[in-house]
């Protein structure tokens, strides 16, 4: 059989361009070391090394693993939503992806649908094993059920402040320089930005500062939530500010090439 | 109606001008080369026809249609081919393939475009491992697996060993007998001269000749016959028997040069001038001017 070469152009049913566009992505997502390093390997090393957390930093008053748990869950969606995303993005500007994708029938908006879809799975993947191993490990979420509820709350909202501002620095910086920028803030989010320490662990000045962080405020309001409280106003007013002003900053410096 | 029709477009980017009122159409059906030197405007003109730049004056139709405006219903009948990249670094050719081929309604089958391609060997390597001729098979690949009515090709063959530009050669002829229009732009003479039906001449963002390749290679300069003979031969003479705008000189004792429309006949009425006058002559040479020349006589033979 030979290959018949004559015109016969169309493009695929919507449904189908975005299935095979989230499912692209998500092996793309999947696929590297380090990506699994970043998105599973260290939360599950933190996590176990939480339930011995006092021999390293006093983590207050209550049993380590109710208190890390909540953190581990935030800085999971802070490493697929801002740090992988950002990574991903930025050497796709660099290879010409979006332009290639730029001609093909797939619509622009079905390349941010195709990253969200593939964020939504893999945080759904991170939060269900986390989860899971932290239950294992002896954690007692309070709240119950409603609690759960408000993680999904909190992650959507912590994956659009967090993506966002993923999206400002790929958006603008060079694939290289995003790629350190990526790592860096994730480290310093990690170390220092109230998202594995309970908030009132920090000295009263820098509290406040960190209140006001993505990453404060989405560990802080899932701690709130899992002993019991809901995710407090605050929190989540922070997350949607943070959401605004990076949606807004992308829509007005984002360059596709 | 014309598959592409560029109308005195204009695009400059701070002091660089990189089109500059350029106008050129390109007829249903045919291979039509974009031809320039580096820089004239060749990649400004075919991104903007796929939609990827908007005019900043002067006007764009592909297909009948608004590059930009038009997009959504414009993209699937058009192909591209980028000048480099469109792959995801860590993406294996045929997965990569297949993702653009499910974006279409009735997509190459990809398995047999892998083999038409020679791509089997590319199995699960990453892009970024591919080498250069390889990435631009994919590239070329990814531009056809949709089945287009209409592809541009921006420098297909840049980088391509002699056995991959034929081939690449071979599949665009395919292609335009199995009706697909295609635009590619070049800069080498040999593949504007072997492949296209058209060729439009850009420099410094104009187009500054058109024309079949026959037709642009024998506008201008004329071609010349060279021969040595005896020394002193009557060349008015010659030049009475010759077709009246045809020059003869004898530009050093016994070395003559005619310059004219050099064919057959011109050849066969010099033999008989020679016979008649008892002449033989030593040697007898046809240089005939190719599209190179005319394409370094237009755009000069600065380098840039």
């Amino acid at each position: 059989m030979t290959l018949d070469l004559s015109p016969r152009p169309g493009a695929a049913p919507r449904p189908a361009m975005l299935r095979s566009q989230i499912a692209m992505e998500l092996r793309l997502l999947t696929r590297n070391g380090e990506q699994v390093l970043l998105t599973l390997v260290i939360p599950l090393l933190l996590l176990v090394l939480g339930t011995r957390s006092n021999d390293v930093v006093d983590l207050g008053a209550g049993r380590p693993i109710d208190i890390i748990t909540p953190g581990i869950l935030a800085l999971a969606i802070l490493s697929t939503s801002f740090t992988s995303l950002a990574i991903a993005t930025g050497f796709e500007r660099r290879y010409g992806i979006i332009k290639r994708l730029g001609a093909s029938p797939l619509p622009r908006w079905g390349l941010m649908v195709g990253k969200i879809g593939a964020i939504a799975l893999v945080e759904a993947a991170q939060l269900a094993l986390l989860s899971g191993v932290g239950l294992l490990l002896g954690w007692e979420p309070h709240g119950g059920l409603t609690a759960f509820g408000q993680l999904i709350v909190l992650a959507v909202l912590g994956t659009a402040a967090f993506g966002s501002l993923g999206l400002l620095i790929a958006g603008t910086l060079r694939a290289e320089a995003t790629l350190a920028v990526a790592n860096l803030v994730y480290v310093l989010l990690l170390v220092g930005g109230g998202l594995l320490v309970p908030l009132s662990r920090y000295p009263e000045a820098s509290r406040h500062v960190l209140e006001l962080l993505p990453s404060g405020a989405l560990g802080q309001g899932l701690r709130d939530t899992f002993a019991g409280n809901g995710p407090g106003a605050f929190s989540i007013v922070v997350l949607i500010v943070w959401a605004v002003c990076c949606g807004l900053g992308v829509s007005r410096t984002f360059k596709w090439e | 109606m014309p598959a592409v029709e560029v109308v005195d477009l204009v695009m400059r980017y701070g002091s660089i001008t990189a089109a500059d009122r350029l106008s050129l159409t390109v007829e249903p059906g045919t291979v039509t080369a974009i031809l320039g030197p580096n820089g004239a405007g060749k990649t400004t003109t075919i991104e903007t026809c796929e939609g990827f730049r908007t005019p900043q004056s002067g006007s764009v139709r592909v297909l009948g249609l608004d590059p930009i405006a038009d997009g959504a219903r414009l993209k699937p009948r058009v192909g591209v081919m980028l000048q480099s990249g469109g792959a995801w670094s860590g993406a294996r050719a045929p997965e990569m393939l297949r993702h653009i081929a499910s974006l279409h309604a009735h997509p190459l089958d990809v398995g047999m475009l892998i083999e038409r391609l020679g791509m089997q060997d590319y199995g699960s390597t990453p892009y970024r491992r591919l080498s250069g001729g390889q990435q631009q098979r994919l590239s070329l690949a990814m531009a056809i697996v949709g089945r287009p009515e209409l592809l541009f090709l921006d420098e297909p063959t840049a980088g391509l060993d002699p056995q991959a530009r034929r081939s690449t050669w071979d599949l665009v002829t395919e292609l335009r007998d199995s009706g697909v229009t295609t635009v590619l732009t070049t800069h080498f003479m040999d593949e504007a001269e072997t492949l296209s039906d058209q060729i439009h001449i850009v420099d410094a963002g104009r187009v500054i000749a058109s024309g079949t390749p026959q037709a642009l290679a024998a506008s201008g300069a004329k071609n010349t016959v060279r021969f040595t003979a005896r020394a002193g031969l009557d060349v008015e003479n010659l030049m009475l028997a010759l077709p009246h705008d045809t020059k003869v000189d004898e530009v050093s004792p016994g070395a003559y040069v005619i310059a004219g429309d050099v064919d057959p006949a011109l050849l066969a009425t010099l033999s008989a001038w020679c016979a008649g006058q008892g002449v033989l002559t030593d040697s007898v040479l046809v240089e005939r001017q190719t599209l190179e020349d005319r394409f370094l006589e237009l755009t000069g033979k600065a380098l840039r």
